[in-house]
């Protein structure tokens, strides 16, 4: 009869050892990563096309966003990006206080980053800025430039791409209390952490994917003198 | 051989089949066999959905007026028809029933990497299928399984969007399905399993599982947009608003043609295996094999633009994509020649699944050249949007990936249910079902040639004798498909039981019992060989020496 | 050369805190950059060197990779080629397309 191992704690029954579980799921996540690059990657194509056919619309467009805001949202995800990978550093040591201290840290500051973004898209309803038929009208507060269908072009592009980011980022705050919560119940130890490290992995592509997002949808306007 | 450490419990009937007998344990099961045979089960469900859409389709095309149906109803027919078939018979098909079922047996694994994410892989299918479902209820959609704006996203009055739900959810299943594939073959292999002794199959299925898993994201993407712009009217695709309605066709088309990737590479790998085994024989070049099953992953994605040839799209693009689809083709040859070299001088046994794996590659060739036929770009310009390209796909995707499915549900039945089909009732469906598949599709290259366009319900009454042929063909496809069904399921009650191994094959899946027990091994295979080597199997060897001892007596 | 997997390696705290200095710095450089109006498509360039900067400092450090197997390096590297094939060969059509062949009235 084939030797039964002793029950590892947190080791699965299909693997064979614990390093196998752990390249496991790995790979996996990398892999699903690999996926949501790809998915990502169809917004990132329209956001090229059009930009490139639409250049004074994006300008003017990117002129309604607040880079201040932006900036604070993108300060925010760097800093949240730091103290998860705090947390995994602390779940390698076995620091369970350490562990929890830090991911506390991270989900606030994930917190942050969505009422920031909350106010962001409010103050764009407010101004019937978000582009749907029935939402649309920029003349609502000043008089339509000629650009301004482009404008609706950048518009649905910037909902789009970050809206599918904060969607990423509220999954992101659920796994994270999923994980907080095992931390608690002392799951974690020096032999049995990768759950956090491999969630870790998920909230820094998140973070990654804004890093780009920044960039292109907040800062191609930034030298634009003209208002909207 | 297998290293057995100790001696099979053959005594024990307790298989993974008859280990738990209640509704609870199939349903929240983490088997993988057992969700190889939920899918089975559900595939075969939406297969017949499909197949009921193509009788109308071939009923309403028989007379040149279009007198069955409205223009408007023939439009949900051939566009429901061809949903069902693609996403949800044709993609999870073979990886999610025979895929689902072999691979971990073949890798000399208890299981696959992540067996929950395997159970809600099959949930996510489900919520999918039943959302399409309810779409057909609604009136079904009308837009060609295409879906291309702005007839989708503004004009059409069928439910588009809940279609578009609908695969948007199945997509996850194939993703998912994909990962688990991918990271059970990296971290699962047996030890001595190298990767270039495992069984081509595997091979195959890994250089699909790229493909579900690169691919899928951009169609879910593309599905999420056109929601947005046909219950937002954003104007991601609509010219008045300053979108474009070629990019969909850019973003469809670089998911859905590697899809037909997804459909036909997983049956090259069962061909592989078939032919191996039934010929007794090493595949003919196993690495020139392995690798083109890899090359027709990446090179798929580099060539959807020959779906638009005619869509506006810059003739220096359509000239690149042209000369890559060329160049894709390549390596399906290179198979092609293999089976056909490994057959040579072989021990040829005529059984069912060998009858499919003959009746493939010479249905292969003609799908694959035709292909090539479509993809110059001067043709593609008379033949775009005709009956050839309807009967091109259809010798790839019926001719190819559902004679390879067939083939392997016949080869592999025994090891899955324990019992044996009847030999002669699968000798007469295969040929049932060849004899209809040329007679249904072999004269639509001929009135596709003619001029006779896709998705039209009435033409010139020139067409009608090549309509009629294919109708009469279908209508023998149709008894060929339905047979396999019947004594399949017949043979679970009533089936000779089957041994470990009654086809006297080479490979792990064949070293534990029909049907394998739940654990898959009640050892831990340790592997010293290459795949195909009939000299290690166990049933060859005995036969072998009691041959030896009946010279010598 | 002995490679390194990440279960068995813990990333000395004072990478995780270099990368951030260097996230932030680049940040507060993008920003700064951006105020100006460079000729031609420079204002992108830089914009998304940056980025790129960024992300690999991230990849590489937050997430390990400089300490992960070959396989993890292979999938981000498949990623990101995939990523330009999807791009590339789209903006090839449009950008020999002239005109762009986008039918109906320029939205004013």
């Amino acid at each position: 009869m084939a030797d039964h191992a002793a029950h590892v704690p947190g080791l699965a029954h299909h693997f064979v050892s614990m390093e196998q579980q752990k390249e496991a799921g790995t790979i996996g996540m990398w892999l699903f990563l690999l996926t949501e690059v790809m998915f990502f990657g169809g917004l990132f194509l329209a956001y090229t096309i059009y930009r490139a056919k639409y250049p004074d619309g994006f300008l003017q467009g990117s002129h309604l966003l607040s880079v201040p805001l932006g900036g604070l949202n993108t300060v925010v995800l760097i800093v949240s990006s730091l103290t998860m990978a705090m947390a995994v550093y602390y779940s390698q040591l076995g620091e369970r206080k350490k562990l929890l201290g830090f991911l506390t840290l991270t989900l606030i500051l994930g917190t942050v980053f969505l009422v920031v973004k909350y106010f962001e898209y409010a103050e764009k309803f407010q101004h019937n800025l978000f582009p749907a038929y029935w939402t649309y009208n920029p003349a609502a507060d000043h008089p339509p430039t000629q650009y301004h269908g482009q404008v609706q072009v950048f518009l649905w592009i910037y909902f789009m791409m970050t809206g599918l980011h904060a969607l990423h980022m509220i999954i992101g705050i659920g796994l994270l209390l999923v994980i907080m919560f095992m931390a608690h119940r002392g799951k974690f130890t020096k032999e049995y952490n990768s759950p956090v490290e491999i969630f870790g992995l998920y909230w820094h592509f998140v973070d990654i994917v804004w890093i780009f997002l920044f960039p292109l949808l907040y800062l191609t306007g930034f030298h634009v003198g003209g208002g909207h | 051989m297998a290293t057995e450490v100790m001696a099979q419990a053959e005594e024990s009937q307790t298989n993974y089949l008859n280990a738990s007998h209640t509704v609870k344990s199939w349903l929240l099961t983490l088997d993988h066999k057992r969700i190889g045979l939920l899918y089975l089960f559900s595939i075969s469900i939406f297969f017949a959905i499909g197949g009921i859409y193509a009788s109308l389709i071939r009923l309403e095309l028989i007379t040149p007026q279009g007198d069955l149906m409205s223009a408007e109803t023939y439009n949900r027919v051939f566009t429901m028809h061809g949903v069902m078939m693609i996403f949800f018979f044709l993609i999870p098909s073979i990886p999610a029933t025979l895929g689902n079922f072999l691979l971990p047996l073949m890798l000399g694994a208890k299981d696959v990497a992540f067996p929950r994410l395997n159970l809600l892989s099959w949930y996510v299918f489900m919520v999918g299928a039943i959302l399409m479902l309810i779409t057909i209820m609604s009136g079904g959609v009308d837009t060609g399984w295409t879906f291309y704006p702005p007839y989708s996203s503004i004009y059409s009055n069928t439910q588009v969007t809940l279609a578009g739900v609908s695969i948007f959810i199945t997509g996850f299943s194939s993703i998912l399905t994909g990962l688990n594939f991918m990271v059970t073959i990296h971290t699962m292999r047996a030890p001595g399993l190298t990767w270039f002794r495992l069984p081509l199959f595997v091979w195959a299925h890994y250089a699909t599982s790229l493909i579900q898993v690169l691919g899928t994201p951009v169609i879910a993407i593309t599905v999420l947009a056109l929601g947005f712009e046909r219950t937002l009217q954003i104007g991601i695709f609509d010219p008045k608003l300053g979108g474009d309605p070629v990019l969909f066709q850019h973003m469809f088309w670089f998911y859905s043609h590697p899809a037909v990737y997804i459909m036909i590479i997983p049956s090259m790998g069962v061909i592989s295996e078939l032919i191996a085994n039934m010929t007794r024989k090493k595949v003919f070049g196993y690495h020139f094999v392995a690798f083109s099953s890899l090359a027709i992953a990446v090179f798929g994605f580099l060539v959807w633009g020959h779906h638009m040839f005619t869509s506006s799209q810059s003739m220096y693009a359509g000239m690149v994509f042209s000369l890559i689809t060329y160049a894709v083709a390549i390596p399906s040859a290179i198979k092609t020649f293999n089976w056909t070299a490994t057959i040579f001088k072989g021990s040829v046994s005529y059984d069912t699944p060998m009858i499919y794996a003959l009746a493939f590659i010479g249905l292969f060739t003609i799908g694959g050249m035709t292909g090539l036929f479509l993809a110059a770009l001067g043709l593609d310009v008379h033949l775009h949007d005709t009956y050839f390209v309807v009967a091109h796909f259809h010798y790839v995707m019926v001719g190819g990936a559902i004679i390879g499915y067939l083939g392997g549900l016949h080869f592999w039945w025994p090891k899955m249910t324990g019992r044996m089909y009847p030999e002669i009732w699968g000798r007469i469906s295969a040929a049932i079902i060849f004899l209809g598949f040329n007679l249904t599709f072999f004269p639509q290259f001929i009135v596709g040639y003619l001029g006779m366009p896709r998705r039209y319900h009435a033409y010139v009454p020139e067409y009608q004798v090549w309509h009629i042929l294919s109708t009469a063909g279908a209508s023998l496809l149709a008894i060929g498909f339905i047979m396999p069904v019947l004594y399949l399921a017949w043979s679970l009650k009533y089936g000779e039981k089957a041994g470990d191994n009654p086809w006297m094959a080479a490979g792990l899946e064949w070293e534990t019992s029909s049907p394998p027990p739940t654990e898959n091994f009640t050892y831990q295979p340790v592997i010293d060989h290459d795949a195909y080597e009939f000299e290690h199997v166990k049933e060859i060897k005995e036969a072998a020496a009691k041959e030896a001892a009946l010279q010598t007596a | 050369m002995a490679e390194h997997t990440s279960e068995h390696h813990i990333v000395p705290l004072k990478y995780y805190f270099g990368v951030f200095a260097l996230l932030m710095v680049f940040t507060a450089l993008t920003v700064w950059v951006a105020q100006f109006d460079l000729p031609g498509l420079w204002n992108i360039i830089v914009a998304l060197t940056v980025a790129c900067i960024k992300a690999t400092a991230v990849v590489l450090i937050f997430m390990h990779v400089k300490w992960s197997s070959k396989l993890t390096q292979v999938i981000i590297i498949a990623g990101l080629f995939w990523l330009a094939i999807l791009l590339v060969m789209t903006m090839a059509d449009y950008l020999v397309r002239g005109g762009w062949g986008v039918l109906g009235v320029q939205p004013n």
